[in-house]
């Protein structure tokens, strides 16, 4: 019997899936037809939301594990962690691609994105940033561009890449340097409305330094998440370093922060009025929570364990950079902001299109292509150290 | 030209939004009762009378000597004309609303309600400024509430009516040196806070706070780049050096 046309089947997941998606192209629509009045619950007194916010800070931050694997392996030439710098840079590049899509959600005039390279205002931060994430996203389609190449077979353009991959990720870390700070510059010319418990001198130091550490916690996030897609092993040996690494990135985080809030002398901003102070306790735990978990080696030799505590700081990272551009500014701006549905569905459509299109290019693309090669190479003596997860 | 300025003085004014209806004209906005009642600065006017009892504010550009609008927008949409005027090119604009951000006095207004929004914000009329006219907010003032004319001939009627007149204000002259002065002076009864405007504002130009950190980039590009370079150079140096002597060894027990 020839085999009848099929469809995939409905599971739960892929229900949501497209509920969503509708949902999103609605949202897309309001957007582009009828303004950003229609589309989002800003205003005046509060014009930055959730697509800055989560969409922007968040993501190029959640995609800064890309320059730290590349620069840990590329120049500090710790060829332990190489079976995961794909991986990562695959997550930058799409975490880039998908921030400029929110971008061209949240700008008044998306069309005139380039206005920036044309147009220059070297005094401003955020010309600065545009700059950057212009020149990074390009060495990140050339940093990711030998996976496709060798899908394709092309070997001049990958003997050619081969040859400036190391100015190239030199390049990369400077760039993400720069533009992971500088999105905490843009707060800096807004002393009188960022709240004392986010508004500090340091703000450029704690954007580049919380990148670094949700970069490597989104990586036993992916590592975790691919195993179980595709049946891999996790690379169980690595994480585990990386997660002791994180920890202590944490602990230094944590320690930074309080200290800044005693210099100021804003410390008595914790007991005073206002429910600000409930968001910077939440934001304070979900630091502190990874990081209590990951000094312990029990947690650290678990998969389960690692992922949660990566989960747990991923969540600590977005509720600091919300409370930075959300909490942080109400007071003062003297609105009340609660992103409108279109906002939050489009945020969600964006979050799960970047899932969709990792799943297909790790699928599709040799992205887990050294597990092989190291595992063959690696062989038995290794296996002990490997951990197995089928299914889950 | 010298540098020209508004004074406001709100013991003057009685209220009568004569100033927003002018403005309104002159930007080609419709002006009405709902209009009117909004005491807020908005797309639909750009300047407004504030109300707290029997006393009156005004809300609109102040036009600051050293803008957070100018210094942090992308483009350069907006410029600090040597007149004063904060002009604003809607032709730069992509919309991304920072300067709605960083102004210290809430001003820029978005077209929320448009497809193709533009910023929108009080000019100082700054095009009959330079043709020698008085703005058209102070032009339509029936009292003299609201003046305009060169800056510093402007303090000193303020520091004037402060001095002939002291328990009529609250001894202040707005502008003069907040946020690094703006070309916009205000004098008020009692204090601008109780109308709610922002009371915590330096007396510093706010563009400092990013500029100090934007001129530390070239340094990081150049330490940055010999820095990361040299660690590269040592790390494949140690490999090759180890690779080298391991071959050599090698060959010496060959030998042998």
């Amino acid at each position: 019997m020839s085999r009848a046309l099929r469809l995939p089947r409905l599971t739960f997941w892929r229900a949501t899936f497209l509920l969503l998606v509708g949902a999103a192209l609605y949202a897309t629509y309001l957007r582009f037809f009828h303004g950003l009045g229609a589309s989002t619950h800003l205003t005046d007194q509060f014009p930055w939301g959730l697509w800055i916010g989560f969409d922007v800070l968040c993501g190029v931050g959640l995609a800064a594990g890309g320059f730290t694997l590349a620069a840990t392996v590329h120049i500090f030439n710790l060829k332990r962690y190489e079976p995961i710098v794909r991986p990562a840079i695959l997550t930058a590049f799409l975490g880039y691609v998908l921030v400029v899509a929110a971008l061209l959600f949240d700008l008044g005039r998306p069309y005139r994105i380039w206005h920036p390279l044309v147009m220059w205002n070297p005094h401003s931060v955020m010309f600065e940033v545009g700059w950057c994430v212009t020149l990074y996203t390009t060495v990140l389609s050339l940093e990711f561009a030998p996976v496709v190449f060798e899908k394709l077979r092309w070997r001049l353009p990958l003997r050619l890449l081969k040859v400036v991959m190391i100015p190239l990720v030199i390049a990369g870390v400077l760039l993400s340097t720069l533009h992971q700070s500088s999105l905490g510059s843009l707060y800096l010319i807004v002393p009188h409305k960022l709240h004392p418990l986010w508004y500090t001198p340091l703000l450029p130091i704690f954007f580049f330094f919380s990148a670094v550490m949700v970069g490597l916690a989104m990586t036993i996030f992916e590592s975790w998440h691919s195993s179980k897609a595709f049946g891999r092993h996790i690379e169980l040996p690595l994480l585990r370093r990386l997660a002791r690494v994180l920890a202590v990135l944490l602990a230094a985080f944590l320690a930074m922060r309080f200290l800044d809030l005693a210099r100021r002398g804003a410390l008595h901003h914790l007991a005073g009025p206002g429910s600000e102070k409930y968001f910077f306790l939440l934001e304070t735990a979900l630091f502190a929570a990874p990081m209590l978990l990951l000094f312990q080696s029990r947690v650290r030799a678990s998969p389960r364990a690692l992922y949660f505590s990566a989960v747990l700081a991923i969540f600590g990272f977005v509720t600091n950079r919300l409370n930075v551009s959300v909490t942080g500014m109400e007071a003062a701006s003297g609105a009340h902001y609660v992103p409108k549905w279109t906002e939050v569905v489009v945020t969600l459509a964006i979050v799960a299109l970047g899932f969709a299109v990792f799943y297909v290019a790790a699928r599709y693309l040799p992205v887990f292509e050294s597990e092989e090669s190291v595992h063959e190479a690696v062989g038995a003596a290794a296996e002990g150290e490997r951990i197995v997860l089928r299914g889950a | 030209m010298s540098s020209k300025a508004i004074l406001f003085d709100g013991t003057q004014c009685i209220g009568c939004r004569s100033c927003e209806d002018a403005c309104c004209k002159k930007w080609g906005l419709e002006y009405d009762e709902a209009v009117a009642s909004d005491e807020r600065l908005s797309e639909r006017k750009l300047t407004t009378v504030v109300t707290r009892g029997e006393h009156y504010a005004r809300r609109l550009c102040r036009h600051c000597a050293d803008p957070a609008c100018v210094s942090v927008c992308p483009v350069g949409a907006f410029t600090k004309t040597d007149l004063g005027p904060v002009v604003y090119d809607e032709g730069r604009c992509m919309g991304c609303r920072y300067c709605m951000l960083a102004c210290p006095f809430q001003v820029p207004a978005y077209e929320w309600s448009k497809a193709l929004p533009r910023v929108r914000k009080c000019d100082m009329c700054a095009e009959r400024l330079r043709a020698g006219l008085p703005t058209a907010c102070s032009e339509a003032c029936p009292t003299g509430a609201t003046v305009s004319g060169d800056r510093e001939k402007l303090i000193e009627e303020a520091r004037r009516r402060l001095a002939e007149n002291p328990k009529a204000y609250d001894g202040r002259i707005y502008g003069l040196s907040e946020v690094g002065g703006t070309s916009v002076l205000m004098l008020s009864a009692e204090p601008l806070a109780h109308f709610g405007f922002p009371a915590n504002l330096p007396q510093e130009p706010l563009p400092p706070l990013t500029g100090r950190v934007l001129s530390f980039v070239p340094d990081v590009v150049g330490v940055g780049a010999v820095l990361l370079g040299g660690i590269y150079w040592i790390t494949h140096r140690r490999e090759e050096v180890a690779a080298a002597e391991r071959g050599a060894g090698a060959r010496r027990e060959n030998h042998e």
